[in-house]
């Protein structure tokens, strides 16, 4: 069973998560966004992920969800219930998209993304070439690290120093990242990129799973709300 | 399928924003299926020639400027798209586009609007053409240099160019993979019908592709053209002169030492791992040199060679005290022991600086000002030299490197051997006394002219002879001859004198 949600269409995973976002943003109360957590958490085992991956992201979540909580704890007006239900809220939109970037392929994303949510080829591949140049990119930020130390500059633990160094590092960088994308940019128009209207190599599959993604989608959020409601917890944003 | 015809009728390009003309009144005209080799001086535009074949050049393109007089593929303006021209450029990294390869040979033939049931079969019949030795599932981060560049050239032949045009494909690659890539295209240029335009200012990498050699000047025209031994007898020393890599010509490196002096820098039981990053678990991560020994000494040339990825770089970053080995120790010795005793990586970063130089790859990663001049004050300002004495200094040393026209201009802006020659400067910049014990370089020749070169060699020498310690990452063969005292070779995470050493 594991990888059943690395199987599905990159563009169905999408629109569970932003129907998800759309349905939770309008409850505050705990319960709704809680019953919408649980089943997603309940997913996880079938997500096929590596337990680093999800600790990777997932850590730094659960501390956001927590100062989230702990500031509308101390500083909202509207009581302890709803600053949890923020809380939870939070992680309850979120992991959803986690799980899409993990378990989503980047070259099947955007194939999904131009070939099944229309999104236009030139944004779509731009950005999956320049995923490519990212770890290059980090290459060149330790180089220029190092390069710092050759020429004696040595910021120590003076803020300004490091501030002006970290400036003078952000150009460096940033002028080598504008001449690497262009070079990448005329390979690309080198190759007809932008000339026509392109074919794909590779068709995005939309199977019956992905339909059942989000139609269960839909009625984990139904439910959720329903239960909210008949429990006497529904709250909502401007309610 | 024939190759197609290149025509050009008073030619000329100027890039936007500049006052000179790259290229100017160029007259030439090549037949369907000819290999022409483009030469001239860094600067004459030779590059800009081939993407203004490829349809690169133009009001709505990338590579923006004034064009005049005529250029036709095949009696039409050249237009990118139509899949009739293919281009290979320097950088394998830069020109791949995809995560795997069969996808990213498929990209061109998508963006030419390609029968999708007609994409597999291209796709294989090209990385079988370029002899790309994996399946097109392979991830394009997993191949070495030499079959990215494999995988590039599949990509330019998967659109069955009638015009290939070849940017120094070679120059970007350690030996191994150069070798590999000469091997395709001398296949390339045995069975394809192609007409075929090189870009190369080392003759040696493409002279046997060719049947035609063409010259052109920067801001002028074709100033020579004819079959390559005609040209080369008769224009190969001021091409030279000029800065071109030609068989016969090429500037040769001083010998050996002599009297190799004592040890200055020594690395023991040097273990280094891989950086960490995104996407690098930091429990598995790759071991890039294991308990190595190395040794510097002064009065001498010391050369760390290998493929690329092997750690050559790392090694050079221990010894010059820029990073801290994962386990072992980087030590002074001898007079840089009487410094300061403590290991490399734990010296401040300006007495590090004073001491030991070291010049990057790229030397854009390590200037810190904003004009030449500034960049060559840096440092004597801050080994506390009076501002008239640093001045003093500084003025020769623009002189002798040539950069004094420049002194007030960004470093950015300076071109490749320029670049080279003020990075090597910034770090004599100190003073003839104050000069660093110990110079380490990182691919110091690598992409220079033949002029820059013989100034480069000939100052490391100079520093050799004052009993200075020169350290170089390098595959430049020219270099490893007898120039080089001791040869280190870092492969498969360990290092050890190169057999033949000591020559």
């Amino acid at each position: 069973m594991t990888g059943v949600l690395r199987r599905r269409n990159p563009a169905a995973k999408i629109i569970a998560a932003l129907l998800v976002a759309a349905g939770l943003i309008p409850a505050v109360d705990p319960v709704t966004a809680g019953a919408v957590l649980a089943a997603t958490v309940l997913l996880l085992p079938f997500a096929g992920l590596e337990r680093r991956a999800l600790l990777t992201v997932g850590v730094p979540l659960v501390l956001a969800a927590f100062s989230v909580g702990l500031v509308n704890l101390l500083f909202g007006e509207s009581g302890p219930m709803t600053a949890f239900g923020l809380a939870v809220r939070l992680l309850a939109i979120a992991l959803p998209g986690v799980l899409v970037a993990l378990t989503s392929d980047p070259t099947e994303t955007a194939d999904a993304l131009v070939q099944r949510l229309k999104v236009p080829e030139r944004p779509a591949l731009g950005v999956l070439a320049a995923l490519r140049l990212i770890p290059l990119l980090v290459g060149h930020w330790r180089t220029l690290t190092l390069a710092r130390r050759a020429r004696g500059l040595e910021p120590g633990r003076n803020p300004a120093a490091l501030a002006a160094q970290f400036t003078g590092k952000a150009f460096a960088l940033l002028v080598r990242a504008i001449r690497t994308g262009t070079l990448l940019a005329t390979a690309m128009d080198a190759r007809g990129f932008g000339t026509g209207p392109r074919t794909h190599a590779r068709t995005s599959r939309w199977s019956g799973a992905d339909t059942v993604l989000i139609a269960a989608t839909v009625l984990v959020l139904v439910a959720a709300h329903l239960l909210s409601v008949r429990l006497g917890t529904w709250r909502l944003l401007f309610g | 399928m024939s190759g197609a015809r290149v025509r050009l009728r008073g030619w000329g390009w100027r890039h936007a924003g500049r006052e000179e003309w790259a290229l100017r009144g160029v007259d030439l005209e090549i037949e369907p299926g000819e290999r022409v080799l483009l030469l001239g001086p860094s600067g004459a535009g030779k590059s800009t020639l081939l993407h203004a074949l490829a349809g690169l050049t133009g009001p709505e393109s990338a590579i923006t400027g004034e064009e005049e007089g005529e250029l036709t593929v095949d009696g039409a303006p050249a237009e990118r798209g139509r899949g009739g021209t293919g281009l290979v450029a320097q950088d394998p990294e830069t020109q791949l586009v995809m995560a795997r390869a069969g996808d990213d040979v498929a990209f061109g033939l998508e963006n030419t609007g390609t029968d999708p049931a007609l994409i597999g079969g291209r796709v294989r019949e090209a990385l079988d053409a370029a002899g790309f030795g994996h399946g097109p599932e392979r991830s394009t981060a997993a191949l070495s240099g030499g079959e990215k560049q494999r995988l590039v050239i599949a990509g330019a032949l998967a659109m069955r160019p009638r015009l290939l045009l070849l940017d120094e494909p070679t120059a970007n690659l350690d030996p191994d993979g150069a070798a590999q890539i000469r091997g395709v295209l001398a296949g390339l240029a045995a069975e394809s019908s192609a007409t075929m335009v090189v870009v190369e200012h080392r003759v040696a990498e493409a002279v046997g592709l060719v049947d035609r050699v063409v010259v052109v000047e920067p801001g002028g025209g074709v100033v020579a053209d004819g079959p390559p031994a005609e040209v080369f007898a008769r224009h190969g020393a001021a091409l030279a002169a000029r800065g071109v890599w030609v068989p016969g010509h090429e500037p040769r490196a001083p010998g050996a030492s002599g009297a190799t002096g004592e040890v200055l820098i020594r690395a023991a039981g040097c273990t280094a791992l891989e950086p960490l990053g995104p996407g690098t678990d930091p429990r598995r991560r790759r071991t890039v040199l294991d308990r190595v020994e190395a040794a510097v000494a002064g009065s001498a040339t010391t050369a760390l060679t290998g493929p690329n990825g092997a750690g050559k770089s790392t090694l050079l970053t221990l010894l010059g005290g820029l990073a801290r080995p994962d386990a072992g120790a980087v030590r002074p010795e001898g007079a840089l022991a009487a410094v300061d005793r403590r290991d490399l990586g734990r010296w401040p970063a300006r007495r590090l600086a004073r001491h030991l130089g070291t010049v990057f790859q790229h030397a854009e990663d390590q200037f810190v000002t904003a004009t030449v001049r500034d960049e060559l004050e840096f440092a004597p300002r801050r080994a506390g030299l009076a501002p008239e004495t640093a001045a003093a200094w500084v003025d020769e040393l623009l002189e002798r490197l040539r950069l004094a026209p420049l002194a007030g201009v960004h470093p950015y802006t300076l071109s490749g051997g320029e670049k080279r020659r003020l990075s090597v400067a910034t770090a004599l910049s100190s003073g003839p006394a104050h000069a660093p014990d110990v110079l380490l370089l990182d691919e110091p020749t690598f992409g220079q002219d033949a002029c820059t070169w013989a100034e480069l060699v000939a100052l490391l020498a100079e520093l050799r002879a004052q009993g200075r310690a020169v350290v170089m990452a390098t595959h430049d063969e020219r270099l490893l001859g007898p120039f080089t005292d001791v040869e280190l070779r870092v492969a498969g995470g360990g290092v050890a004198p190169a057999v033949g050493s000591g020559r």
